[in-house]
């Protein structure tokens, strides 16, 4: 008998770490759902696979999303981390780009992960154009490093003003601290990113150093975990950008985690939704306290080149884009001062969390309004601890705060916290989607996580979107990404120069050298690719302006040229503003390039439901649903029993272990030959 | 026809995110870094008839939130005696004494038509990079007559019932030291009209006109209903507070500015009577910015009130004509925003009295408005001009953010590497300031040093500043913020301009250098009462230094740099009960 041969995704979130397998030679598939363990999250992780695997032996890869980093961050928990810098620009990291956290009210603050005394200084300078004004002394870079070490500073960070333009000095300081340093934790700013500004160079190679040591004793616990039980294949790690990196480059480069789980999920997205057909879709991803929306335009979800995790944590790589608002299931619905229905940004989150948990809260909620409405079915519920919902606690707090006032009844307040949050998400939506040229008729809305599925109806109504498209399992989502997502490695070199005063032949020259040397660190990581691809762009832009456009080169076998680069920046440029100005000098700011190990595609039919069902043997009953204005009386499914091709007409109830689908009145939902649901548009 | 709640709270997002969009096209296409980097540049839909701001973008520049309903109202007088407006239309001007601010400020104003009838206007406004006059970049400290700051455009037609008029785009351009910048900032605000006329039809289509109207008509009353509201939480009475500039940069005495700050049940009058007539120097401000000012001080206070007209529907002003605060042409008024970010200070300063909870105490309160002018070798002409950052004031629940931006922008400074790699200059600190915040309970922002030296063979200074004479005050017993300075070396040794922090064209040659230190925030509640760990931690950190501990805090830190608890309150003890 052949053995399995299994490549294994894991997703590890703040209440449940969920697994995919994939056994590569039988083509079967299987999940698992265990609880976190919180403070050493390797523990559940090596549960979670070993509860499905019996030889771990078996498994040829396991890749993983996770929020290690991402917790850091937010709360706060990296290393303590010195800064060696240039000799007058030891504050850089707290000043900032001079801004604040918000525009009205003067009570923002402000506390940089490096404290002042751990910061410190070393002569040395080179100006804007690469010239060494001022040689660093290496004895002066090790004498620092020791005291920041002997003071207790686990991880450090080397950045020097102008080194994207030179990292000479930069270079020699580095060996200099890594020959003194007590550990691997060294970080050059420049090996971060060589990128003119130097806040978001600094910010980000900071953070990469601050998040090393946490990120890698996890990491380490995690291999030291599988190896124990006898794991021998490669882990791989999932990247803010999308791809994944080897476990290794993870190490180096904790900072390019700092996303790893929510874009795992937007991998898994795009994957499901063009085996489906769908090129064009936009994820939401609702939580208790947050709406999280990613645009996939052809197959291809949109990066941003920067990010900040928290006021003034600026992270500049490439980050799957992902526009959050404060719109989820426990966002408060209240009046402001004006009389004006609001809904969030204010949350009671999970804990206490939606009045009808019981856990304390009296103020109603979207998740109140779901209940209220019956949307959500109260004796199976999600969250919270009761184990039937308090519908009539829900009830009185709409009541109370919102329908007597606005002279409405509890059913038209509790329809209009929901209009209100669709309208909400539908914003947000627009802001990914028509805001930046995108015609939303040509893009699906795919839900996953907890919530999600229970307003993408209203969505697609409310913003004009084609359809819907619901996974057959929205809960494991991400970690199913995590099997599918490629190998991807992004690197960025600033030029600065006017284009005319560019040699491009060497400029491309340069470029595929840089993309050959990328190629080859990602064949080092031992995994096999179907096809490698290539992805150049510069950062250009009209000489005076500050904002760049993106633009897609191609190098010809001839070589780059001007006239090549001209052309391709006009285009990008017509196309991002309609009008060229004409005789105004152009300038490259950086190249980019992407290397991209495309990785077998998962055959998604392995989701296709099988001994399905018509709905109509799927239908476990009825109830009363609030929408329009009106009692309707919907019939509820086991959504997981239904056959391919079978059809249900709005208004009706889907439900699964881990989440609840409505199909709005006058919407249709089939079953595609994937398991997926298509919601649309009745004819 | 009454509007439903729901419907209303919809539209007021939707026509939110019109003028954010105009916001964000502007900024993304800007040639000019103040407007690309800076977002000095706003947009907003405003009332068909009244010019009353309806909506206005969220990230454009707080002070034109409010002004620039006086450009419109400008645009709609003027019109009227020209025949009124037309379809395709476009309106551009830069009239300070009508539409508000400074002349660098270009407005474009553009009618919204549905069924021949204008239904509400669009306008953008942006700070462009050069606008002619005696200094590259307007901030001439040294103007007497607007004509010096640079060239005066009344509300004329760019477009003429969508025509666009390439005379005045030429008039424009030849009468700016940097012509491109223009023209790219120009196109910038065209485009974002255009996108925002595209989407308020699409909104209109949606919803049907009347329905939009009455909803927009509704907003203003609930802005004003809220801010009554707001109003009516302060105790009735009047209170007074007065703040100084330094000077106008003409005659060096100082310009005082007044408010006194009368509730009357859900109604405020804020009476600047007692303030200084105009000044022959550029800090006047016409009565539209005044106003301005004023709102963007009470939304700092009061956070969500709307950015509509309906806000200022309970406040009454009372501004003396051809007072510093109420100028006519000529009078200059090219640092405006000098006189405004006092005007924002005695607001606070006054608010403070009342009601401490909502306070802050003064930031900076100067943007050190900093010009660096010369030729290159091969005879091209540069200019490198920026706004410096400082501290923030301190409030009842912690310390002021050190290093922010005004309270008048949401600015963010350019990066040092990007001014260095445009222009020959290398900074030589860039750096936080000690001993800058106002000492208090809860301590100022700290201020920033910046210190530059110039590369090229030579070169001329301009900088337009206040805040050299009379710090930024702290509130309910809190200490004023360090003072701003600036010096500046020549051959014969290091100068501080004659007017503190003004000065015009002085010459620098290569490898002399600029060193400008901006004020902290002042300070919140006494300093005795500041928890002693922080004073300490203040220590540690470098945020103040050793022979401030005792002084102005009334701490004694140990060698080991731990509190003496006894000494300190032997110390604080004996200092209260002189």
């Amino acid at each position: 008998m052949t053995r399995p041969a299994y490549v294994i995704g894991v997703d590890v979130g703040g209440t449940f770490t969920d697994v995919f397998i994939l056994d590569e030679t039988s083509g079967q598939v299987s999940t698992a759902k265990v609880p976190s363990t919180r403070g050493d999250q390797s523990k559940g992780f090596v549960e979670g696979i070993g509860s499905r695997v019996e030889n771990f032996a078996d498994i040829s890869t396991v890749v993983h999303g996770t929020t290690v980093g991402t917790n850091a961050l937010l709360e706060r928990k990296g290393a303590r981390t010195g800064i060696i810098t240039t000799e007058g620009f030891r504050d850089v990291l707290e000043m900032r780009r001079r801004d604040r956290p918000t525009t009205w009210g003067l009570k923002g603050s402000f506390t940089p992960v490096v404290e002042r005394p751990d910061r410190v200084e070393v002569s040395e300078r080179v100006l804007a154009d690469g010239t060494v004004l001022e040689p660093v002394d290496v004895a002066e870079v090790k004498a620092q490093a020791k005291a920041l070490a002997e003071s207790g500073c686990e991880a450090v960070c080397v950045f020097f003003i102008n080194g994207y333009a030179n990292n000479e000095n930069e270079k020699h300081a580095v060996e200099a601290v890594r020959s003194v340093w007590p550990n691997a934790y060294v970080t050059a700013a420049t090996e971060i990113l060589p990128e003119i500004r130097e806040f978001e160079r600094l910010s980000t190679a900071t953070l990469n150093a601050y998040l090393q040591p946490v990120v890698s004793s996890y990491l380490d616990k995690l291999e030291k975990g599988l190896e124990a039980k006898g794991f021998g294949g490669d882990i791989l790690i999932v990247q803010s950008n999308g791809g994944v990196m080897s476990i290794d480059m993870a190490k180096r480069y904790p900072v390019r985690t700092a996303l790893s789980g929510p874009a795992a999920g937007v991998i898994a997205a795009t994957a499901i939704a063009k085996a489906a057909g769908f090129d064009n879709i936009i994820t939401c991803d609702m939580g208790g306290t947050s709406f999280d929306v990613s645009l996939v335009a052809d197959n291809e979800a949109a990066l941003a080149a920067q990010t900040a995790i928290d006021f003034g944590m600026v992270v500049r790589t490439p980050m799957i884009e992902i526009t959050t608002i404060g719109a989820g299931g426990g966002s408060i619905a209240s009046l402001d001062t004006g009389g004006l229905l609001q809904v969030g940004p204010e949350s009671a989150g999970s804990d206490p969390g939606p009045v009808c948990y019981g856990l304390g809260n009296d103020r109603p909620t979207v998740t109140d309004a779901n209940v209220v409405l019956g949307r959500i079915n109260p004796d199976r519920p999600i969250g919270g601890k009761l184990a039937r919902l308090d519908v009539e606690a829900a009830r009185r707090a709409i009541d109370s705060h919102l329908a007597t006032p606005l002279g409405l009844s509890i059913e038209q307040a509790a329809e209009a916290i929901l209009q209100l949050a669709n309208a909400k998400m539908a914003g947000a939506i627009r802001l990914v989607s028509i805001e930046k040229g995108h015609d939303p008729a040509k893009f699906s809305a795919m839900p996953f996580g907890g919530g999600g599925a229970l307003h993408t109806g209203a969505l697609i109504k409310e913003v004009g979107l084609a359809s819907a498209l619901v996974p057959r399992f929205p809960g494991v989502t991400s970690a199913l990404g995590c099997v599918v997502a490629d190998m991807r490695h992004d690197r960025v070199q600033t030029v600065n120069r006017l284009l005319d005063q560019i040699d491009a032949a060497e400029l491309g020259a340069e470029m595929e050298r840089i993309g050959d040397e990328t190629e080859t660190l990602l064949e080092s990581a031992g995994v096999a690719f179907a096809r490698i691809d290539r992805v150049m762009e510069l950062d250009m832009l009209y000489l005076g302006q500050t904002h760049t456009v993106n633009v897609a080169i191609d190098i010809p076998d001839t070589g780059l040229t001007r006239q090549g680069i001209r052309d391709a920046f006009e285009t990008a440029y017509r196309e991002a503003y309609g009008r060229l100005l004409d005789g105004i000098p152009m300038r490259v700011m950086n190249y980019r390039i992407a290397v991209i190990g495309r990785r077998p595609k998962l055959d998604m039919a392995v989701f296709a439901p099988v001994d399905g069902k018509p709905a109509g043997d799927c239908r476990i009953g009825t109830r009363k649903v609030f929408a329009d204005g009106a009692w309707h009386e919907a019939g509820v499914y086991e959504r997981l029993q239904l056959a391919v091709g079978a059809t249900i007409s709005g208004p009706a109830l889907l439900e699964q272990a881990d989440t609840t689908i409505f199909v709005d009145p006058g919407l249709v939902a089939v079953v595609d030959g994937f398991g997926n649901l298509v919601i649309k548009p009745g004819a | 026809m009454t509007i439903d709640p729901v419907t209303l709270a919809i539209l007021k997002g939707r026509l939110e995110q019109i003028a954010d969009e105009m916001d964000a096209t502007l900024f993304r296409s800007a040639f000019n870094p103040i407007i690309a980097e800076a977002h000095d540049a706003s947009h907003g839909i405003y009332d068909a008839k009244t010019g009353d701001t309806l909506v206005q973008g969220k990230s454009g520049l707080p002070i034109f939130v409010g002004v620039m309903a006086f450009a419109v109202k400008a645009v709609i007088e003027k019109a009227a005696k020209q025949g009124g407006v037309h379809e395709g239309d476009v309106w551009i001007f830069n009239d300070p004494y009508d539409g508000g601010t400074h002349l660098s400020d270009f407005r474009l104003v553009k009618p919204v038509f549905r069924d021949g009838e204008v239904f509400c206007y669009l306008a953008s406004v942006g700070h462009w990079h050069d606008v002619g006059g005696n200094v590259p970049g307007n901030y001439n400290p040294a103007a007497t007559e607007c004509f010096q700051e640079g060239m005066l455009i009344p509300p004329v037609k760019l477009y003429d019932r969508g025509e666009f008029r390439q005379d005045i785009v030429d008039i424009l351009s030849s009468n700016s030291r940097l012509p491109l910048s223009l023209y790219g900032d120009l196109n910038g605000q065209i485009n974002a009209l255009q996108l925002g006329e595209k989407r308020m039809n699409a909104l209109l289509d949606e919803y049907g006109d009347a329905r939009v109207a009455d909803c927009m008509g509704e907003l203003t009353a609930r802005a004003a209903q809220m801010m009554r509201a707001q109003i009516s939480n302060l105790p009735s009475g009047t209170v007074s507070a007065e703040d100084f500039l330094d000077n106008d940069g003409i005659n060096d005495e100082p310009l005082k500015i007044a408010l006194d700050l009368i509730i009357d049940g859900d109604r405020m009058v804020m009476d600047f009577s007692r303030s200084s007539p105009a000044c022959a120097g550029p800090v006047n401000i016409s009565r539209a910015t005044t106003i301005a000012a004023c709102y963007v001080a009470l939304k700092h206070i009061f956070g969500d009130v709307p950015a509509n007209a309906g806000v200022l529907e309970p406040v009454e002003f009372r501004i003396d004509e051809d007072s510093l605060l109420s100028v006519r042409a000529p009078k200059p008024v090219g640092g405006y925003t000098e006189t405004i970010l006092r005007l924002i200070d005695v607001v606070f300063q006054a608010v403070a009295q009342i009601a401490p909870e909502l306070a802050m105490a003064c930031a900076y309160g100067t943007i050190n408005a900093l010009s660096l002018a010369g030729h290159r070798g091969n005879g091209q002409r540069w200019v490198m001009f920026s706004f410096f950052g400082g501290g923030h004031g301190a409030h009842g629940a912690g310390d002021g953010l050190n290093h922010g931006n005004a309270p008048i922008s949401t600015a963010t400074i350019p990066p040092l590497e990007i001014l260095e790699a445009a222009y020959p200059v290398r900074f030589t600190q860039w750096a936080l300031r000690p001993d800058s915040g106002g000492a208090g309970e809860f301590r100022g922002g700290l201020g920033a040093v910046y210190e530059i030296e110039l590369l090229e063979k030579q070169a001329d200074v301009f900088l337009f500043g206040e805040r050299g004479r009379f710090a930024p005050p702290g509130v309910v017993g809190g200490g004023a913020g360090a003072l701003n300075t600036f010096h500046y070396q020549q051959a014969d040794g290091e100068h501080v301009p004659p007017m503190a922090s003004k000065i015009v064209g002085v010459h620098i040659d290569r490898g002399q250098k600029l060193r400008l230190e901006t004020p902290g925030g002042g300070g919140y509640g006494h300093a005795f009462e500041r928890n002693p760990e922080s004073v300490a931690r203040d220590l540690r950190l470098g945020y103040i230094t050793a022979e401030h501990t005792e002084a102005d805090y009334g701490v004694v830190i140990g060698p080991d740099g731990s509190v003496d608890d006894a000494a300190t309150r032997d110390l604080r003890a004996r200092e209260t009960a002189q």
